[in-house]
C-alpha cells in the first residue's frame, strides 16, 4: 500500500484521472471543481474552505485598501482638487475635496486595511490554511472548529473598521496610533469613538490570528504524514511554522497594549498619558504615564509582524522557484536556518522604529547592530534563490514571473532598509517618503507579488482548472511596471525630505518642485490599481472557464499534488507516505520525467548513491 | 519569450539605476544639496557610503539575475539542468562576506550617533539658545533674555517667537524640545536635524549651523489634521545679528507705550 503512488495527472492529461480514476480505495468521489466555492457561505470546518474564505475576503479587501490608496495619491498629485468619481458622493460635504482630516483618515485606513485585512490574513489565513494540511499530508487541521472561528472573527473586525468610518470621519491617528493623538478623545476629529472602534477591530484581528497560529503550530508538529520529517517539509511549511511561533509570542503584547489604550480612552487610566497635558482645550490630564511605552509595546508586536507579513511569502516563493526552475532549492537547510534567524532577530529590532523618538540613545546603538544584522539572513536567502534558478530550466509563466519579481523587489526593499537601519542616516530619512518606498517594496513588491504567484500556482488545486497564463502575464507586466513607476521615485522624494502623511506638502518652498513627479507617480498608481481587475477577472473567470487540469499540472513534488483537484473532504484518497524532500526536480532518480514526487518510493541504496555523488 | 523576460528584468534594473542617476539632478537633498551643519555633513558622508555599497550590491545581484534568466531561457530540451542541493563553501562565503560588510556599516555609524544624541558627548561649549514647544499646530519658542541662560521654567524677561527659531551660526547650540499636547517632531531637512517632541519629556537637541541662512522646518510626526501645516523656519544668523535681534525683540516685546522719563514725554509730545 505504502509504495503505491496515485496515478497523478500529467499536463495534457487534464481531466483524465478525474473521469476514470474517480474512485480510489477509500471511497472518495472526485468532487466537482467548484465544490469549495459553493461551501464559501457555510460555517465549514474544512481547512480548504476556510482558506478559500480567507482568500476571497482578502482579495476584496485588497481592492478596498487600493481604493483608499488612490485617494491618498489623488491628493498628493492634485491637492485640493475635486476628487473624480467619489468626490461628489463621499466628500460632498467638503465640496468634493479631500479635507485634511479625511486625508489622514485615508492614510490610516489604507495601512490598517492592507496590513490587518489583506497581507496578514492572505498569507497565514488563506495560504496557511489551504496548504498546511495538504503539504504535510494531514486530512485537516488539528482544531477544525478553532480554525473556522479564526475566519469568522475577521468579520466583527471588518465591521468595526467599517463602522469607524462613520464616526468623526474615521480614525486618523496613523496605523501606529501613537498616543496622545490616539489616547485623548478630543485630540483630533478622528480620535473619538472611531479610534476606539479601530482598537477593538485590531484586537479582534489579533484574536483571529492567535487562533490560527495555535492551530498551525499544533498541526505542523503533530500531524505530519509518515516519513515527513522536519527537514523534508516544504519551505512553505517551515515559514508558516516560524510565522505561527512569531505570532504566538508577539501578539499578546499588542493585545495587552490595545486594552491599555482602550482603558486610557474610556476608563481614565493613564498608562500612556503624562500629567498636566492640555490637548485641544480638553481638561488637563491626570497623568503618570509615558507615551513611549505604547511605541515599545506596539513595535514589539509590529516589528515581528513585518516578518509575519513576509516569511510565508518567502516560503511559498521558494517552493515555486524550485518547481519552475525544475531544480532543487539551493541550500535547503541554510534557507530554514535563515528563516529562523530572521524570526529570532525580529524580536530584538523593534527599537529601530524609534530612533528619533527620544528613547535612551544607547538603545539606539544596540538596535542598530541587531537591525543591520537581520540583513544577513535576508541576503543568504536572496543568494540561495539566485542559486536555485542558476542553471535551471526556467518556465517563464505568470507564476515564475511573479516569483522573479519577488526576488528582484525584495533586493530593492532589503537594500533600502540598510539606510534606515543606520541610525545617523535614519535621523534624516525617518518619517520621509524613503520609508514609504522601503516598506512598499517589501510588502507589495515582495509579499504581494509572491501572493500573485501563489494564487496562480495553487489555483489548479483549488478549482481543478488552470488560470489563464497569458492574462496572468499581462497582469504581471502591467503591475510590475506601474509598481516601479509608483514606488521607485519615492526613494528620491525621501532624499529630498518629503515628509509622510502630509495632506499638502507643496506649500513648503523646498518641496514645490516635487509636484510633477508626484503626478507621474499617481498616474502609475492608477494604472496599477486598475490592473488588479485583470487578476480578479482571471481568478473568477478561470473558476468557470479555465482549462481543466489533473492532479499535478505543474509536475511538482509536494504532497498536495497527489490529491484530487480540488481535494475532497479529508484530502488524501491514499494516505501519503513521504520518502524525499520536496525539491527533487531533475534528480538522477527520476526516470523519464524531471520530478520525483515525495510519495514515490526509491530504494534506500539508490538514494544513498545519489547523495554520495555529491549533489 | 524567456529571453524577453530576461531582458525585461535586466532592463528594470537598468532603468531604476539610470533614473536615480539622472533624477538626482532634480530630486535630491534640498537646498544646495549639502548639509549645513557639522554633523549633517557626516551624516551625508555615511549616506553616500551606504549608497555606494548598496548600488554595487544591487547592480551585482541583478547582473546575476539577468544572466541566470537568460541561461534558463536558452537551455535546450535535451540539456540536463544542473542538479544541485547547494554548496557548503558558497553558503559560508556569502554568509561571512556580507556579515563583515554589515558589521562594518554598523560600527562605523556609532560615532556620529553618539555625538548626535549622547549628552556626555555633546560639544563642551554648547549654548542652550531656546526652548521649542510644539502644539497643534505651531511651534512656540522661548529664548532667555540677553546675557542670561535658559531656565527650565519661563522667566519674566524671556523672549518669545512663534514658528521662527533664531540661532547663531558657527557655534554649537542646543534647544530643549517639548510638546504641549500630542507628539510632534522637528525636522529641518537642510540641517539634517530630526527629533520627536514627546509630551512629558524635555529632549535636548544640538546642532552647529555652518552657514547663515533661513531653513524650512516641518513636523515629522503625525499630530492631527493640521500635521502638514506646521510650517516653520530656522533662521541662522551671525552671532552679532543674533544679539542685535534679541535686543530689538526684547524692546518690541516689552514696549508698553509708557515713556520712561519726563524728557521722553516731552520728546513724544513734540513728535505729535
Amino acid at each position: 500500500m505504502s509504495t503505491v503512488t496515485p496515478d497523478v495527472g500529467h499536463p495534457g492529461a487534464g481531466g483524465h484521472d478525474h473521469d476514470s480514476h474517480g474512485h480510489h480505495g477509500h471511497g472518495h468521489a472526485e468532487p466537482s471543481p467548484l465544490s469549495l466555492l459553493w461551501q464559501l457561505p457555510t460555517f465549514s470546518c474544512d481547512h480548504k474552505v476556510i482558506g478559500m474564505q480567507f482568500l476571497i475576503t482578502t482579495l476584496m479587501m485588497l481592492m478596498v485598501g487600493g481604493a483608499l490608496a488612490l485617494g491618498v495619491r489623488w491628493q498628493l498629485a492634485f491637492p485640493w482638487e475635486r476628487m473624480p468619481i467619489l468626490g461628489d458622493t463621499v466628500f460632498k460635504g467638503d465640496g468634493g475635496q479631500i479635507a485634511p482630516e479625511t486625508y489622514t483618515m485615508l492614510v490610516t485606513m489604507h495601512a490598517s486595511v492592507m496590513i490587518f485585512l489583506v497581507i496578514i490574513p492572505i498569507l497565514a489565513g488563506a495560504f496557511g490554511n489551504f496548504l498546511i494540511p495538504l503539504q504535510i499530508g494531514a486530512d485537516d487541521m488539528a482544531f477544525p472548529l478553532l480554525n473556522a472561528l479564526s475566519y469568522w472573527f475577521m468579520w466583527p473586525a471588518i465591521a468595526c473598521f467599517g463602522a469607524s468610518f462613520f464616526f468623526g470621519g474615521g480614525p486618523a491617528g496613523g496605523w501606529t496610533s501613537y498616543p496622545l493623538l490616539s489616547a485623548i478623545q478630543q485630540a483630533a476629529p478622528g480620535s473619538g469613538f472611531a479610534q476606539t472602534l479601530w482598537l477593538i477591530g485590531l484586537t479582534l484581528i489579533g484574536v483571529s490570528s492567535m487562533m490560527g497560529s495555535v492551530n498551525y503550530m499544533t498541526t505542523i508538529i503533530n500531524m505530519r504524514a509518515p516519513g515527513m520529517t522536519l527537514f523534508r517539509m516544504p519551505l512553505t511549511i517551515w515559514s508558516m511554522f516560524i510565522t505561527a511561533i512569531l505570532q504566538a509570542f508577539a501578539l499578546p503584547v499588542l493585545t495587552a497594549a490595545g486594552f491599555m489604550l482602550v482603558a486610557d480612552r474610556t476608563l481614565g487610566t493613564c498608562f500612556f498619558i503624562p500629567s498636566g497635558i492640555v490637548v485641544n482645550n480638553a481638561a488637563p490630564t491626570i497623568g503618570g504615564g509615558q507615551p513611549l511605552l505604547w511605541q515599545h509595546l506596539f513595535w514589539f508586536y509590529s516589528h515581528p509582524a513585518v516578518y509575519i507579513m513576509l516569511l510565508p511569502a518567502m516560503g511559498m516563493v521558494s517552493d515555486m522557484l524550485a518547481c519552475m526552475s525544475r531544480k532543487p532549492i539551493f541550500g535547503y537547510k541554510p534557507m530554514v536556518y535563515s528563516l529562523a534567524a530572521i524570526a529570532g532577530l525580529g524580536f530584538i529590532v523593534w527599537g529601530h522604529h524609534m530612533f528619533t523618538s527620544g528613547m535612551n540613545p544607547a538603545l539606539g546603538m544596540t538596535f542598530m547592530v541587531s537591525t543591520i544584522l537581520i540583513a544577513l539572513p535576508s541576503a543568504v536567502k536572496t543568494f540561495n534563490w539566485l542559486g536555485t534558478m542558476w542553471g535551471g530550466r526556467i518556465q517563464f509563466n505568470a507564476v515564475m514571473l511573479n516569483c522573479i519579481a519577488f526576488v528582484s523587489m525584495f533586493i530593492v526593499g532589503g537594500l533600502s532598509g540598510i539606510f534606515m537601519a543606520a541610525v545617523p542616516v535614519d535621523i534624516y530619512i525617518h518619517d520621509t517618503y524613503f520609508i514609504v518606498a522601503h516598506f512598499h517594496y517589501v510588502l507589495f513588491g515582495a509579499t504581494l507579488f509572491g501572493c500573485f504567484g501563489a494564487i496562480q500556482f495553487w489555483f489548479p488545486k483549488m478549482f481543478g482548472r488552470m488560470m489563464n497564463d497569458k492574462l496572468g502575464q499581462l497582469h504581471f507586466a502591467l503591475t510590475f511596471i506601474a509598481f516601479n513607476c509608483t514606488f521607485f521615485p519615492m526613494h528620491l522624494l525621501g532624499v529630498a525630505g518629503f515628509p509622510r502623511r502630509y495632506a499638502d506638502p507643496y506649500h513648503f518652498p523646498y518641496l514645490e518642485h516635487l509636484l510633477p513627479l508626484n503626478q507621474f507617480m499617481t498616474c502609475a498608481a492608477i494604472v496599477m490599481g486598475f490592473s488588479q481587475f485583470l487578476l480578479l477577472a482571471n481568478f473568477f473567470g478561470s473558476m468557470f472557464f479555465g482549462k481543466r487540469c489533473g492532479r499535478n499540472p505543474w509536475n511538482a513534488n509536494g504532497l498536495e499534488w497527489t490529491t484530487p483537484s480540488p481535494p475532497g473532504h479529508g484530502n488524501f484518497d491514499i494516505p501519503p507516505v513521504c520518502y524525499h524532500g520536496p525539491y527533487e526536480y531533475s534528480s538522477p532518480l527520476c526516470h523519464d520525467t524531471d520530478f520525483l514526487p515525495q510519495t514515490e518510493y526509491v530504494p534506500l541504496s539508490q538514494r544513498q548513491a545519489v547523495a554520495q555523488a555529491g549533489h | 519569450m524567456g529571453r524577453f523576460w530576461a531582458i525585461f528584468f535586466s532592463l528594470a534594473a537598468v532603468v531604476t539605476v539610470g533614473f536615480t542617476a539622472i533624477g538626482a539632478e532634480y530630486w535630491w537633498f534640498p537646498g544646495d544639496g549639502h548639509a549645513h551643519t557639522t554633523l549633517g555633513k557626516k551624516i551625508d558622508d555615511l549616506f553616500y557610503l551606504i549608497l555606494i555599497i548598496v548600488a554595487v550590491t544591487y547592480i551585482g545581484t541583478h547582473i546575476v539575475l539577468g544572466y541566470v534568466l537568460w541561461r534558463g531561457a536558452e537551455i535546450r530540451k535535451d540539456e540536463k539542468v544542473w542538479f544541485s542541493h547547494g554548496s557548503h563553501a558558497l553558503e559560508v562565503i556569502w554568509t561571512i562576506v556580507p556579515s563583515g560588510i554589515l558589521l562594518f556599516i554598523a560600527l562605523y555609524q556609532m560615532d556620529v550617533w553618539r555625538n548626535y544624541r549622547v549628552k556626555a558627548y555633546f560639544p563642551k561649549k554648547t549654548a542652550a539658545v531656546a526652548e521649542v514647544t510644539a502644539r497643534q499646530f505651531e511651534w512656540r519658542i522661548r529664548y532667555p533674555a540677553r546675557g542670561k541662560t535658559l531656565q527650565p521654567r519661563p522667566q519674566p524677561d524671556d523672549i518669545y517667537t512663534v514658528n521662527d527659531i533664531r540661532v547663531p551660526a558657527g557655534q554649537p547650540v542646543s534647544i530643549s524640545l517639548r510638546s504641549d499636547d500630542v507628539q510632534h517632531a522637528i525636522f529641518v531637512p537642510e540641517l539634517r536635524v530630526k527629533q520627536d517632541a514627546v509630551p512629558g519629556l524635555v529632549i535636548p537637541v544640538w546642532f552647529e549651523v555652518t552657514e547663515t541662512g533661513t531653513y524650512d522646518m516641518v513636523c515629522a510626526e503625525l499630530c492631527g489634521w493640521g500635521h502638514y501645516k506646521m510650517k516653520a523656519r530656522v533662521i541662522a544668523t551671525s552671532e552679532e545679528d543674533f544679539e542685535a535681534w534679541k535686543i530689538n525683540a526684547a524692546k518690541e516685546q516689552f514696549y508698553d507705550g509708557v515713556p520712561a522719563t519726563p524728557d521722553a514725554v516731552a520728546a513724544k509730545a513734540d513728535e505729535k
